[in-house]
């Protein structure tokens, strides 16, 4: 298998704009190609679009838009986590040496149909992510102790590392008591405990070991992948305080880096709740079962960005298809030393954790410099 | 309007169950999961158990387990100041307006 590496990233600022997925997906790749030296259009073989959006033959259209004869040209839709999806069907195609250079694209609009899973016939009548949420939520207060001030800390933390991102939808600081007063949507979520739908794009460009060398003296190398699928129903959860799928897809994710929690210096990790970020800190093992709440705690107290510094999606904001893509962004510049005000000092390790649907399903990658 | 939904406009909750190693398959399919064999439609026991609950507004919502397998989430109707995990509960009403819908009590 060939080594792969991250040289180049595109983003478009998140926002509720009333624009078409062509129109995203555009903005990211002018970006990237304005951000990265030594490559033309037609060097790409690979173009992966990543969204839920309701479009047909987005690839294509994608590829004649912006001047690209792509071998290899295809969507990825996984809902939350088809950014991290397609970052791995490019990795393949690229390890494999079925191509050399892959752009891929993830791009979504503020009023996705992949909002809600109409399938999931076990969420009845709550199909809604907040009911999920919920239900998270409950079973990890109920067996940890975790109280609303803990999720609380997450949102103003990850609000906070937002002001600092020119990308992200949300450009102001909450504070604790903000949060805790904003509204109740159910009796254990809060509007400020939710990331919110936006539109917005991201992308990246992977690239062989040979390839790297021409097109820069950064490359960000990406040293271990881990997926999971352990349903499509929220309700084959069986521990609620616990995302099985995160925790199966790091387990593999370090073992293929041959790296421990401990090396990680900097994460990206998905915060569709506050709830969510707490038990990834456990289940990605940078904290014991039931600790994670005092890590993120100690994160907001000491302003350390390790954790989401780009705000992570409560405070860029949650545009379903371009977030993974958006967190490896974030990864490749905080590696790069290119993070401007969010950096973390000395990162050298990174981690992204993207997953869908209530956590049924999760990717993680690690990322080297 | 497949089965699932039209018995449960009848007010019934059916579930596919495999006719040859018997397996709730749930969500509802075409085949067993197990062993891709065909499915009959079964009527679930109301007996359930709480699982998880929370509460939107005044109304309680529940994840409920059915024969110790089938988690689905419903409204739970209950005056009960408190309510515990793995406490009795019984399916009253099944309905379908586009969307499933359960609604348990406490038993």
């Amino acid at each position: 298998m060939r080594k792969v590496a991250l040289v180049g990233t595109g983003l478009a600022k998140f926002t509720k704009d009333d624009v078409s997925i062509e129109s995203l997906m555009l903005l990211a790749i002018k970006s990237l190609f304005e951000n990265t030296q030594n490559v033309t259009q037609k060097d790409i073989d690979v173009v992966l679009t990543s969204t839920s959006d309701n479009s047909k033959y987005l690839s294509s259209i994608i590829s004649e838009l912006t001047g690209l004869t792509p071998k290899i040209s295809h969507s990825v839709e996984s809902l939350c986590n088809s950014g991290a999806n397609s970052t791995v069907s490019a990795f393949a195609y690229v390890a494999s040496g079925l191509a050399d250079v892959a752009l891929v694209i993830g791009a979504e609009r503020f009023d996705s149909p992949g909002l809600v899973l109409e399938w999931d016939k076990s969420r009845g009548q709550y199909k809604h992510p907040i009911y999920w949420s919920s239900m998270f939520t409950k079973a990890h207060m109920r067996k940890y102790g975790t109280t609303k001030e803990d999720l609380a800390i997450v949102s103003a933390k990850n609000h906070k590392n937002a002001t600092a991102n020119p990308y992200a939808y949300f450009e102001k600081e909450y504070s604790i008591d903000e949060i805790m007063q904003s509204k109740n949507l159910t009796e254990d979520v809060r509007l400020l405990d939710c990331s919110l739908p936006c539109s917005g794009s991201a992308a990246i460009l992977l690239v062989s070991e040979e390839i790297a060398k021409k097109i820069t003296d950064c490359p960000i190398w990406i040293t271990g992948i881990g997926q999971k699928t352990i349903s499509a129903g929220f309700t084959k959860n069986t521990d609620l305080t616990t995302m099985k799928s995160t925790i199966d897809a790091a387990t593999d994710a370090y073992k293929m880096s041959n790296i421990q929690p401990t090396d990680i210096d900097v994460a990206e990790i998905h915060d569709a709740f506050t709830i969510c970020e707490i038990i990834e800190l456990e289940d990605l093992r940078f904290a014991k079962k039931g600790k994670g709440s005092n890590y993120a705690r100690n994160c907001y107290e000491t302003q350390d960005r390790k954790i989401n510094p780009r705000g992570g999606l409560i405070g860029s904001g949650h545009p379903l298809g371009a977030t993974g893509i958006a967190q490896i962004v974030e990864i490749v510049q905080q590696l790069q030393e290119k993070a401007g005000k969010r950096q973390v000092q000395d990162a050298k390790v990174g981690l992204v954790q993207n997953m869908s649907a209530a956590a049924t399903s999760s990717t993680v990658l690690i990322l080297q410099s | 309007m497949t089965v699932f939904e039209r018995e449960l406009k009848n007010g019934k909750f059916v579930c596919s169950e495999c006719v040859n190693c018997n397996k709730l398959v749930w969500p509802p399919s075409d085949f067993c999961n197990s062993c891709f064999s065909k499915v009959r439609w079964r009527q679930l026991s109301t007996a359930a158990v709480l699982v998880e609950f929370s509460k939107k507004d005044d109304t309680v919502f529940c994840i409920a387990e059915l024969e110790g397998t089938i988690r689905v989430m419903g409204a739970l109707e209950t005056d009960a100041k408190e309510l515990t995990v793995g406490q009795e509960l019984h399916l009253v009403k099944c309905d379908y307006d586009g969307k499933e819908k359960f609604v348990f009590h406490v038993k």
